[in-house]
């Protein structure tokens, strides 16, 4: 049988003859080119989530502070003020044009944040790349780095935290996540619908071009390699656009005439107008020939999918037209008005006088729900059987943590961070590298502390115990600065749904997000999935990146994570289990990827973020920070190496019980953190401990120039404080070749 | 006493030196749109520290066409105190208020980080609240910060003691170590022959509240207040 002109170019776009099926059903006739380039985008994996929406149900959607759940961007609710945030992925594009795929991906986040009408004041970046003595790997690492740095400082967002990770499973397929924050006052958050007859339509910010047709819907929809001839462009950014374009529409959005609002990001004028009808329930007409284009001859199906950056969409009220696009003419922007809203829930396109679409908005937008079958893999009993039992337990512990703190993976981010301009907008109270990054609020006594946490590692082992990991430690990241954990954004990468084990993946970590997330009643308020992140080698880890803001009561109070003060108690709160599965040490060291990941008791976690709010609120410890990575060793290292005041310590470490060496120094147990107390409250902080259940180990003091460790008077490790700082400034550009400054 | 804040379109230190001048320092301050023809009744104009108009040709290089800069040039010729700040300084060099240009990092790339700078001359609208020597720590956030000026310049610069902040370690040592982008003669600020403008590559906005490290930078703004208060009261 001859397929049509329409049905072919429907396959080509990436609709399945199931899906065709079903838009001629929805359609009750045959669809255009440019209702087929619609759908294409609008049911993607990127733009419609059609194998994971069904799961989000399972996420908590209330927790401690109040949620606001279910526009582009969620957030939550405190002293009248809402802070909005939201993570997503820019895996394909930076994996293929490393500098504007990043710098795009950045752009992107930003306009979901100020298009709910926020100022967007923090980004975070979680970042995964292959190994760097891989060639490419380096170039794709430098690239984005680059890419973040040319988009975030020229827009005036800091960049204030994140995460840099690498491992041979992202070789060929990196992960760019990014989280942007932004607040408002409560009562001035905007809507991305459009309604009421007559409103107008307004399209504000760049020209639309060919860049980036099917850029982030179809990249991230197909794996690399699955037909490279379907390889669209990367779209390019224009960060000083965006500049203009934040204060351009939080300006327009405080003259109170703008009905709603949408970014034009993945799938562009396609989503943001479907799903600005679908949700004021309204129609929608659109004049395509009123666009503003950067070429000649654009077909209305590139019109409709370009991917162009820096473009908004705005329903005004009738009448104000001109003055809501006096305010983007003062900026420099382009706006005109490019159609309007109309009766009904249709959602109609016209070029050169034709109607070239017309699709009811709702169908439009409610792409069809897949749930493959899933297996869980048969060698993950294998690799969790603990081998790394027969492993001998004891080695030259000196050259080991040397080699630790000099890797890659745990050695300092200065050289990476220092080309971000983190310190813009004057509210970053606890900077990148000092500990997890708090920001005032101006104008009130509280700030925010805000975090991203994975370890692709654990959710390879064990899916549902990993993401669980991600949220804990997330949380425990918050509260050891001092901040209550309120709320949780997600970017959950994985490979292709359609393979089963993947899928397998991915439903049992979002099981694992879920049941953690409940259990420390924290509403999961958005997020991202990205799909296909596979190479020609397999698929990435599964990395279900947690992003998480927390609230801080008194920010004056807020705790870094160095030892800054000499003569202070060193305690270890928590217990330390003979758990190594999964560690850093395993993977560095022994190149050993077995577990099982450490066990997770949610309870204990809950009574632990109670007992370091306390202990953090009350002004009791000097410095506070979570062991994870590289277990109690590098949680002390780097406590120890505080950029402005480097300290020694020495450790007796007896009394955390008789643990084999290897699990004892660079297990990651899981529920413990770091303290350093002054010894005149080191009774009130026992106390706390006691009240809240928590069992404390003295394990040693602060000062001196070096970090020793004994038990019962062995010595397990001796290290100049001199020597590891070098060794940790130095590791990442040693092995990536950025030049991380002045030689210390 | 008025200051006013110019905003090119990609400033983006704009809110944060209106902030510090207003709600830290208290002083009436208003913002100056860069199309302004006219500065008005103001008493020292801030060219904050961003990205105006992109910076995409070379930074400030755009900047120095606007309406609002021929009428900060009037405002200075007639002994107006201007500040720029990191921007703002490119857009002084580029405007030819102050001598020299600020070429790209030594390494070529965007360096923030706190600095320690050496106050090398109190006598000036713009440091008299500092001690001669004093070393001090404000951040630096750039990546075009490296600057240079002709021998015959940098000679005459120094010799008129327009060098306000030199680049310096802890103590107040200078030389390659502490020197974060390789400018020259470790310059970090200098003044105009008139000791009216002012450019500076450090952010003092970024130093100027406990809660965020350092209150250093906020002198430089108290010393401007300071100083235009005591021209009212014709002390000076």
């Amino acid at each position: 049988m001859e397929i049509s002109r329409n049905e072919k170019a429907a396959k080509e776009l990436g609709l399945s003859d199931e899906e065709y099926r079903k838009i001629l059903k929805i359609m009750g006739r045959e669809p255009t080119l440019t209702e087929i380039a619609m759908f294409s985008v609008e049911w993607s994996e990127h733009c419609g989530y059609p194998h994971s929406r069904t799961w989000f149900e399972l996420f908590p959607r209330e927790g401690k502070l109040s949620a606001l759940v279910g526009e582009d961007a969620g957030g939550i609710i405190h002293d009248g003020v809402a802070v909005v945030f939201k993570m997503e992925s820019h895996n394909h594009p930076s994996q293929v044009e490393p500098l504007q795929g990043a710098a795009t991906g950045i752009g992107g986040i930003i306009r979901d944040i100020f298009g709910a009408g926020a100022r967007p004041i923090a980004l975070l970046d979680s970042l995964r790349f292959g190994p760097l003595d891989d060639v490419h790997s380096r170039h794709v690492f430098e690239g984005v780095v680059d890419g973040i740095a040319f988009y975030g400082n020229c827009v005036g967002v800091p960049t204030v935290g994140g995460e840099l990770y690498f491992h041979p499973s992202f070789r060929g397929n990196c992960l760019v996540n990014v989280m942007c924050v932004g607040i408002a006052p409560r009562d001035r958050l905007a809507r991305a619908w459009a309604k009421g007859r007559g409103n107008l339509i307004i399209y504000a910010g760049n020209r639309t071009g060919r860049d980036g047709i099917g850029g982030c819907s179809i990249l991230a929809s197909q794996e690399f390699g699955e037909g490279d001839e379907k390889r669209p462009s990367v779209q390019v950014g224009d960060p000083f656009t965006e500049k203009c374009l934040i204060e351009a529409t939080l300006e327009a959005l405080d003259s109170g005439k703008v009905v709603g609002i949408k970014d034009m990001g993945a799938a562009g004028l396609t989503c943001s107008s479907s799903e600005m009808a679908a949700e004021g329930k309204s129609g929608m007409l659109l004049d395509l020939d009123r666009i503003p284009l950067r070429e000649s001859g654009m077909e209305p199906w590139e019109s409709m999918m370009s991917e162009s950056q820096e473009r908004m969409l705005l329903c005004v009220e009738n009448g104000t037209e001109a003055e809501v696009m006096a305010i983007f003419h003062k900026w420099g922007l382009e706006a005109v008005v490019v159609g309007e809203v109309e009766d009904g829930d249709t959602l109609t396109v016209s070029y050169r006088g034709d109607i070239v679409a017309q699709i009811p908005a709702r169908e439009l937008t409610s792409p069809p729900v897949y749930t493959p079958p899933r297996r869980k893999p048969a060698f993950l009993e294998e690799k969790n059987n603990g081998s790394w039992r027969d492993l001998p337990g004891s080695f030259d512990w000196n050259e080991v943590i040397l080699r630790l703190t000099g890797s890659s993976n745990l050695s300092s981010r200065r050289p990476v961070y220092r080309q971000y301009d983190h310190m813009v907008g004057i509210n970053t109270k606890i900077l990148p590298g000092r500990g997890t990054p708090v920001l005032r609020v101006k104008g009130k006594e509280w700030g925010i502390a805000l975090t991203t946490d994975c370890n692709p590692v654990y959710c390879s082992l064990d899916p549902r115990l990993g993401a669980a990991h991600a949220v804990a430690e997330a949380a425990r990241n918050l509260a050891s600065s001092g901040a209550r954990p309120a709320g949780v954004t997600d970017c959950l990468n994985f490979g292709n749904p359609r393979k089963d084990d993947r899928y397998w993946y991915f439903v049992e970590a979002v099981h694992g997000l879920s049941d953690a997330c409940r259990a420390l009643e924290l509403p999961v308020v958005s997020g991202n999935v990205s799909f296909y992140n596979e190479n020609p080698g397999g698929s990435v880890h599964p990395t279900p990146t947690v992003g998480m803001v927390g609230i801080i009561d008194r920010v004056e109070n807020a705790v870094a994570a160095g030892f800054m003060q000499e003569d202070c108690k060193v305690i270890i709160a928590g217990d330390t289990r003979e758990e190594l599965g999964g560690s850093e040490y395993l993977c560095l060291v022994h190149d050993m990827e077995v577990g099982p990941p450490p066990s997770l008791d949610l309870q204990r976690e809950k009574d632990l973020q109670e007992f370091l709010l306390e202990v953090t609120g009350r002004g009791l410890v000097v410095s506070a920070s979570d062991l994870a990575e590289g277990g109690l060793v590098m949680g002390v290292v780097e406590a120890c190496l505080c950029p402005e005041f480097p300290l020694g310590a020495e450790l007796s470490l007896e009394v955390l019980g008789s643990l084999r060496e290897d699990a004892l120094l660079f297990g990651e147990s899981a529920g413990r953190a770091l303290l350093s107390v002054e010894p005149s409250y080191v009774q009130e902080v026992e106390e706390t401990a006691q009240r809240h259940e928590i069992p404390l180990y003295m394990v040693g003091v602060t000062g001196g120039d070096r970090l020793i460790a004994k038990r019962n008077s062995m010595t397990l490790f001796d290290l100049s404080i001199k020597e590891l700082r070098i060794i940790w400034e130095e590791g990442l550009f040693q092995s990536s070749g950025i030049p991380g400054g002045e030689r210390l | 006493m008025k200051f006013a804040v110019v905003v090119f379109p990609g400033s983006n230190c704009d809110h944060d030196c209106y902030h510090v001048l207003s709600e830290v320092l208290g002083v009436d301050t208003v913002y100056l749109w860069h199309k302004e023809q006219d500065v008005g009744e103001i008493d020292c104009i801030i060219l904050p520290g961003g990205f105006s108009y992109g910076d995409y040709l070379r930074a400030g290089a755009i900047a120095r066409f606007s309406p609002v800069m021929q009428a900060v040039r009037d405002f200075a010729c007639k002994g107006g105190l201007v500040v720029g700040i990191c921007n703002g300084f490119q857009i002084l060099t580029e405007s030819g208020l102050l001598p020299g240009v600020l070429l790209p990092n030594r390494g070529g790339r965007f360096i923030c980080q706190d600095v320690y700078l050496r106050v090398e001359n109190t006598d000036t609208p713009f440091t008299s609240l500092f001690s001669p020597g004093e070393v001090v720590k404000i951040p630096i956030a750039h990546q075009q910060g490296n600057y240079y000026a002709s021998s015959g310049a940098m000679e005459k610069i120094n010799n008129e003691n327009r060098v306000l902040f030199r680049y310096c370690g802890p103590e107040g040592e200078t030389g390659v170590r502490t020197n974060p982008n390789g400018s020259m003669d470790d310059v970090a600020g200098i003044i105009s022959e008139k000791r009216n403008v002012l450019g500076l590559m450090p952010h003092p906005e970024r130093a100027s509240e406990g809660m965020l490290g350092s209150v250093d930078g906020k002198r430089v703004f108290q010393s401007v207040a300071k100083w235009l208060e005591e021209q009212k009261h014709g002390n000076k």
